[in-house]
This record gives C-alpha cells, structure tokens and sequence, in this order.
C-alpha cells in the first residue's frame, strides 16, 4: 500500500499531469522535426555515398561512420556547451535537435543505401536504356521499390530518434523527462517519473509492435 | 558507307580480361541481325556497348544514326532512339503493365498522359496483352511478361531494337509467343539486332548472321550460307554441336 502510494500516488500525478502534457508536447515536437530532418539529410547522405565523386564519396563516408560511433549524449554536450566558445551558441532545442538530426541522418543513409543496394541491377539498366535520367530512375523506379523494404528499419530508427529526445534534458530543455524530474521534485513524490514512462511507453510500444509486424509482412512478401 | 549502326574497332575488357577484341560491324537500316555463339564469347557485351550499358573506352567508336555513343546529350538521344529488352525481363515491379509501358514515353519523352494511355493500348493490344493492363508483372506468365517488356520498349518508337536472349528464361512452351511477336516486329522496318539461341528463329527472319567467338566476329552472312555451308572451322564445330543435340 505505501508502495503504491510512493509511486502511483494518483492524488500527484493528477496534479502534475498538467506539466507532463507540456513536456509530451515539446518531446513530440523535438522528436518529429528530427526525424523529418534527419530523413532529409539521410537521403542526401545516401545519394553523395553512392553517386558522387571520389573524393566526396569517401567524405561521406566519413560522416555517416563518424556520427553513428560518437555516443548521442557526447554529441549534444558538445553543441550545447562547446559551440558557444566558436561563437555558435543554440537554444537547448536547437542544440537538441541538431545532434538527434546528425546522427540519425547517418543511420537513415545507411538504411536508404541497403534498401537501393537491394534492387537488382536489371532495373537500372532497364531504366537507362529507356532513357530515363539518373534523377528518373532514382524518383520513378529505385526507391518507390526502396521504400517498402526500408520502412521497417525507418520506423525502427524513428523510435531511437523519440526515446534519444530524453536527453534533451541534460541541456536544460523541459521534455517530457526534464518536466517529470521537475514536477517530481516540487511533489516530492517520484510518481510523475512513472507517469512520463508510461507516457513514452503509450507512444512507443505500438510504434515496436508496428515495426515487427511489418518485418513480418515484407518477409512475407519476398519469401 | 558506313551503316545505320556503325562499330568501329570495339575493344572492351573487364580487368585483364579482354570481351571484345575489335568488333568492326555495320547494320544497315531496318535489318534484322542474329548473333550466335558459344556461352562467353561476348553476344551480350557486343550489343550492350550499342546503347553504352557498357561503357568502353575512347579508342572504340559507335554510332547509331550517325550520332556517337558518348557519354552526356549524344547517349541520350542515342538511348531514346535505341530499345532494349533483355532475358531477365526487368519490368518494374511496383507499376502495372500499363504505367510499365507509359513511364518512359511520359517522362523521357514529356507525352501527355492521355496520349501515352492510347499509346499503350495499341502496344499491348498489338504484343496480345491488352486484357492484362491493369496487372502488376508478377501476376503474368513469363511469356506474357517478355511481351510487356517488348511493348516497353516500343513505346520510345526506337529505330533500333536490341534482344538479349529475350526467349532464353522462358518455359519451352512460351517460347513461340515472344518469338512471334518478335517475327512481326522484324516486318515493320525497325532494325533489329538479336542475340539468340534460336536457330530456327534466326534461319527465318534474320537478314543476317553473325557467329561470334572470343570475343571476336568470326563470321557474318545470309543465314543460308551460314547455316548451309559456313567457312569457318569454329562455326562448323558450334553449329554441328547446337542443331544435334
Ligand atoms: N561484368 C563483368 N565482369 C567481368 N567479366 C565479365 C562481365 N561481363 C561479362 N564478362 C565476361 O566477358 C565474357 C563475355 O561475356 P558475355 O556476357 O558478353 O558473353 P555471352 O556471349 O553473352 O555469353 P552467354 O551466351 O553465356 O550469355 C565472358 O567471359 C564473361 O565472363
Ligand atoms: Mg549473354
């Protein structure tokens, strides 16, 4: 009974809701923009590694094996506190977003790179003997195809993206997490920590749940 | 005088190996050309060069129409005016046989949708498919796929056509299908080249015969003299070893 008092006190969770909701808001606002962003520079990143010069292929390269070794949390601290002294200095959003889009554009490049590595050479080639620009066949034939075989490691990506917001925190953004310590802190009472977990279980479990069920189906369809 | 499609000195080697050790061959305008020879001796990397799927170096020259294989604006147009269809088909999956046959006229050729709708009807009508438009390829026959792709590549209105052993993944029984349509397409003037182990195919359409061998044209000719009497000792040997077996 005390136990369920210290950590599932309904009377502070109530109370504290208020300022979790704000938190979720800014989590999924942090989380979303990343995402898009991280897609973008993903697809980018992808098509440099692949398509381009030599030279700029290997920086690349680089890049996308620089940014997925470098822990996220080491990343962040160095946009947040270390920029400032070159004269950069970002909100804790700014700062947050910037290190969560770096680093999952590098895993979305890889992601994107094995779905088009994946398309047998046959369609390029049909595709340049019909004619078809290098930008054609990308748009029109590779990664419409791409994209069913990518989803999955996408979305599982996606949900890195939204668990990695938490950090956020450290940088003084008020999260969903940074507002459950603080709403915490005021009630002296730890259930708002177990109200944001199960608020970021709401979100993220279907999103696993989803992305099992679709490995299933698109093994389905290739079997 | 040089021909509708011209090759000059084709050389082209993969690492130290060489494929083509020199092809020089001119095919005239609306001919049909049969190429034949022994698993290696450079069919596919002969007709591949044509519309630059294989790149080959600077010392070799193509022309088709008069217009070089280079790489930029030339190979483009060059592309527009040279159709392929290949043995592994390579219709695309996520289109149905419909927008298969309307993508490249759409965008390569800027067509208007309705026109490359009527279009593709005609095509599909015209290879024998027209009740399947509005299938995806992997719920047709591969004898009906092939037909697609022979409808695809009509849709560029090419002046040149290249077969890569369209029959060869096929069932036996499908066989006769695509070659038929093949057989009227030879009719209408376009000029086609074809890689094939069809001799039959070949004795019947073919304007010519070439008989290829490491990486070199051995001999060319009507297909009469080539199958009736060939000259050369290799083309012997892998005629006597394809008609009797
Ligand atoms: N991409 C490649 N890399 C290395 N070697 C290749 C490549 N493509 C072809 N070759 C080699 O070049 C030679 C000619 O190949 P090609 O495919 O043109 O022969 P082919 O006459 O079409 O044979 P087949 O009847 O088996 O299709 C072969 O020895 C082949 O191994
Ligand atoms: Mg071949």
């Amino acid at each position: 009974m005390d136990l369920f008092q210290t950590f599932f006190n309904l009377d502070v969770l109530v109370r504290t809701f208020p300022m979790l909701i704000e938190g979720l808001w800014l989590t999924l606002q942090l989380g979303v923009s990343s995402i898009i962003a991280g897609l973008i520079l993903g697809l980018v990143l992808c098509m440099i590694r692949l398509y381009s010069p030599a030279v700029v292929r290997v920086l690349a390269r680089i890049y996308i094996d620089v940014f997925r070794s470098i822990p996220l949390l080491v990343l962040l601290i160095i946009v947040y506190y270390a920029l400032p002294f070159v004269g950069i200095r970002l909100s804790p959003f700014a700062s947050a977003m910037t290190a969560l889009t770096l680093v999952s554009g590098a895993y979305t490049a890889e992601i994107f790179r094995a779905g088009i590595e994946a398309i047998p050479k046959g369609q390029f080639e049909a595709s340049a003997a019909l004619g078809l620009s290098h930008r054609q066949t990308m748009l029109d034939v590779i990664l419409p195809q791409s994209i069913r075989m990518v989803i999955p490691p996408l979305t599982n990506n996606s949900i890195n993206v939204v668990k990695d917001t938490a950090l956020a925190s450290v940088v003084a953004m008020p999260d969903l997490l940074k507002q459950a310590t603080q709403a915490q802190a005021l009630a002296a009472n730890p259930s708002p920590l177990i109200g944001a977990a199960a608020i970021y279980l709401a979100f993220l479990l279907p999103a696993v749940l989803l992305v099992t069920r679709l490995e299933r189906r698109f093994n389905r369809g290739n079997a | 005088m040089s021909g509708y499609v011209s090759i000059r000195n084709l050389r082209k080697s993969f690492g130290t190996f060489e494929a083509l050790r020199g092809i020089d061959l001119d095919i005239g305008r609306g001919e049909v050309v049969c190429v034949i020879g022994p698993s290696g001796s450079g069919k596919s990397t002969l007709i591949r060069c044509i519309n630059r799927l294989e790149p080959f170096s600077d010392e070799s020259e193509i022309r088709v129409d008069d217009i070089p294989v280079i790489p930029g604006r030339s190979l483009a147009k060059v592309r527009a005016e040279v159709g392929m269809v290949f043995q592994a088909f390579n219709l695309f999956p996520h289109l149905t046989v419909r927008e298969n046959v309307m993508l490249a006229p759409r965008r390569v050729r800027g067509t208007s949708r309705a026109d490359a709708y009527r279009q593709a009807e005609m095509l599909l009508a015209r290879v024998g498919i027209r009740e399947q438009a509005d299938k995806y390829p992997s719920g047709l026959s591969g004898g009906q796929q092939q037909r697609v792709a022979i409808a695809r590549a009509l849709a560029m209105e090419p002046q040149v056509m290249l077969f890569d052993e369209p029959t060869s993944a096929l069932d036996p029984e499908m066989v006769g299908e695509v070659l038929d349509v093949m057989k009227d397409l030879a009719g209408t003037g376009v000029t086609m080249i074809v890689v094939t182990h069809e001799m039959g195919f070949a004795r019947q359409v073919a304007d010519r015969v070439i008989f290829m061998d490491s990486g070199e044209v051995i001999e060319a000719g009507p297909p009469d003299e080539i199958f009736a009497n060939p000259k050369e000792a290799r083309t012997q040997n892998f005629l006597k070893a394809v008609l009797h077996h």
